[in-house]
């Protein structure tokens, strides 16, 4: 088969991203053999962010399947989920039952936020994306001024000076960093494979599949694809897009505190602000589209976006010596494949 | 399908007083935030010449940007989120200036002249993308602006020093490649501001920016008399009609994108020249949202934008912005508050009128449905 071919066939079964990200990082990987870099621990930080990030990556899919399309307005769930963990560090709450009491404390006030979010997209009908985006921005902006007037007053989490208002990174040190990163870790050529991050990841995304395939996950899943037949066979496709919408916020706050344990801090104030547009690239280079997302998707996605990510940084730095060229290549990437993704929406006429 | 949002502007059929309540009523969004501007001045206990002052000096480096933004809506693209593509390639020319040491007027003609071929041809990249994503020209414009940003800091991270070679240590990082975070100008400030200046009242004036505005204003309005401005205006209308009436419609908004692009390449030089030093990865990266929300604070909405809008809009705008630190730190203590709020304020207005445009057209597209 000549390669054009090739090329073609590829691309029309996985997508264009896909294809392109996968050659990227086959090339990097490439790269860091030749560079003999450490290989296995590039492998174990990358499953570290695969875990830490495959949350928030989840969030797309009921969002996506329910019709309202990729969710620009995730921070909404984001802030609720660092409220939660604010509040279980408030409480005096330690270890593996600070963060579980954060996900169940996340749980309720995403979905409040959900709804609201949700019944603001029901109202917007086709251009869920301009609206959530700048919905995302503003919610996360007068945030801002909510975590300086909030009433917490653990001395670990406000300013020492003044004693009034959030820091804006927050240690997890002694609290809930990495509880599931560490639980039942393996040994991998002296670096560690987080188990329980990943087990974590794995029982959301069983979880969201179970619930695709339920009777509700399938009348949302049809009321995505097509609402006016939907609503013709007795779908209420706003309730349908309205549970899509509270499920992928109350995941996008349990995604958040998964990143936090991970990463060891929380960081507040602006910090949300563009989280949504890296989970929604990674969504999309796993084959998804506007219309259309599977847990496969996300798994792949996530994998190959991390992965990139995490390989490219040392293999660029022992290349040439320039500052911050894996943030321009995340830039480059996530915005390329969203933009791709919006030329084959089509257009509104 | 673009359906307009403003209300017809016909003068109210009912006697004398209800004029007033119309006035009031279509000028609702500029009218609240002049009371919240009133509130936020008298709370800075900021001496009011001070506030002017600034004001002038803001209105005359943010203008020319914000009136760059009027065309694209006349031609039913939205908003421009795109406009931070215009100022790169304005800070393109601002590079070349820089790297040949061209000082004074002649290094801002220098920049202008070299920036527009950059500002045309992103323009029209632009506009070939937008073609493609009819009827989500917002979102594509924000991610395109972003998408730039990264291609932006690619070029001039890795593409001096290595593709263009830049023997100037006062512009280039340390180990040779790349420019650095901050290049100094001024070389160039004050090149058009203080061309020619004069003071009344303690308030400094600079006559030729505002004469560039006076231009651009008139430019605006000559444009949409012509056969070209018909043709947007139609576009604006419906642009499935306009399609169907034999109108190029795909490349009268290329056209639109253009001007609109290069206009805002100008802006930033002009916006530059004012302040002295340029930011080289992050001075570009708020144009876009702080001119949009300023437009829309004036009274514009996604389908329609005046010069008057922009004019009252960027004023009211940036008072908000000089008094709000200052009087945060007054109300609450703190002057962080004042901060955030003002940029809650460019966020919310932008986020807001967003959802009311987005809503009507539902609300509209649903009508019709129920009329079939």
């Amino acid at each position: 088969m000549n390669p054009m071919a090739l090329w073609k066939k590829l691309t029309d079964k996985y997508g264009f991203p896909k294809v392109c990200i996968s050659l990227m990082l086959a090339i990097f990987f490439i790269g860091a053999f030749m560079q003999k870099q450490d290989v296995a621990a590039m492998l174990a930080d990358s499953t570290v962010r695969i875990a830490m990030n495959g949350i928030l990556v989840l969030a797309m899919v009921p969002s996506i399947v329910s019709g309202t399309g990729l969710n620009f307005g995730l921070s909404l769930g984001i802030i609720t989920g660092l409220l939660a963990g604010c509040i279980a560090i408030e409480l005096d709450m330690r270890g593996m039952s600070a963060f579980l009491w954060a996900v169940v404390m996340s749980i309720p006030l995403s979905a409040i936020m959900g709804y609201a979010y949700g019944w603001i997209l029901n109202k917007v009908k086709g251009d869920e994306m301009t609206v959530g985006t700048y919905l995302g921005f503003s919610v996360v902006s007068l945030m801002s001024i909510g975590w300086l007037l909030l009433p917490f007053k653990s001395p670990e989490m406000i300013w020492a000076i003044g004693g009034a208002g959030l820091r804006t990174t927050i240690a997890l040190s002694g609290r809930y960093a990495k509880v599931l990163d560490d639980l039942f870790a393996i040994p991998f050529f002296g670096s560690k494979l987080p188990t329980g991050a990943v087990l974590f990841f794995a029982l959301f995304c069983l979880l969201m599949w179970l619930f695709l395939k339920s009777k509700t996950g399938v009348a949302m899943a049809a009321a995505g694809d097509n609402p006016k037949f939907a609503a013709a066979s007795g779908i209420n496709v706003n309730r349908q897009r309205m549970i899509g919408t509270v499920i992928s916020t109350v995941l996008g706050g349990i995604g958040m505190l998964v990143y936090a344990q991970s990463f060891g801090f929380l960081q507040l104030y602006q910090a949300p602000l563009m989280m949504p547009f890296a989970a929604t690239a990674a969504v999309l280079i796993g084959g998804a589209s506007a219309r259309k997302a599977t847990i496969a998707h996300v798994v792949s996605g996530t994998i190959l976006f991390q992965a990139l990510l995490t390989v490219s940084l040392p293999v660029i730095n022992a290349a040439m010596n320039v500052g911050n060229l894996s943030e321009i290549i995340r830039i480059i990437v996530s915005n390329g494949v969203i933009l791709y993704a919006l030329t084959k929406v089509g257009g509104g006429h | 399908m673009n359906t307009q949002l403003a209300t017809p502007t016909k003068p109210a059929a009912g006697k004398s007083g209800n004029w007033l309540l119309h006035i009031l009523r279509a000028n609702m969004v500029p009218l609240m935030f002049l009371a919240l501007c009133i509130g936020a001045t008298i709370a800075s206990e900021l001496p009011l010449s001070f506030v002017i002052n600034e004001l002038v000096v803001r209105l005359s480096r943010n203008l020319f940007l914000v009136i760059s933004l009027i065309i694209p809506v006349i031609a039913g693209m939205g908003l421009n989120f795109a406009l931070v593509i215009g100022a790169m390639a304005g800070q393109v020319g601002l590079i070349a200036v820089k790297i040949w040491d061209i000082g004074g007027f002649n290094g801002f003609l220098m920049a202008i002249l070299f920036s527009t071929p950059f500002a045309i041809l992103c323009g029209w990249l632009t506009g070939l993308c937008l073609n493609k994503t009819k009827g989500r020209e917002m979102i594509t414009s924000m991610i395109l602006g972003f998408f730039a940003n990264g291609a932006w800091q690619a070029v001039f991270l890795l593409g001096i020093g290595t593709v263009l070679v830049v023997n100037n240590p006062e512009i280039v990082l340390k180990g040779g490649i790349g420019l650095k975070n901050a290049l100094d100008y001024k070389f160039l400030q004050y090149s058009l501001d203080k061309m020619v200046y004069f003071e009344v009242g303690g308030i400094g004036i600079p006559v030729m920016s505002f004469i560039a505005v006076a231009v651009l204003c008139w430019f605006t309005r000559f444009i949409v008399t012509t056969k070209l401005g018909q043709e947007f205006r139609s576009l604006g209308q419906d642009l499935h009609i306009a399609q169907v009436a034999g109108i190029p419609t795909d490349k009268i908004r290329l056209i639109a994108i253009t001007i609109s692009t290069v206009l805002a390449a100008w802006g930033q030089i002009i916006f530059i020249q004012n302040i002295g030093t340029l930011n080289t990865y992050n001075s570009h990266e708020q144009v876009g949202m702080f001119s949009i929300a300023a437009l829309l604070i004036g009274g514009a909405t996604v389908v329609k934008a005046t010069i008057t809008d922009a004019i009252v809009g960027t004023a009211l705008f940036h008072t908000l912005f000089i008094v709000s630190p200052q009087a945060g730190n007054v109300l609450f203590g703190d002057a962080q508050i004042g901060e955030f709020f003002r940029v809650f304020i460019a966020y919310g207005v932008i986020g807001m009128s967003l959802l009311l445009h987005a809503w009507h057209k539902y609300m509209e597209a649903k009508r019709k449905l129920l009329q079939e």
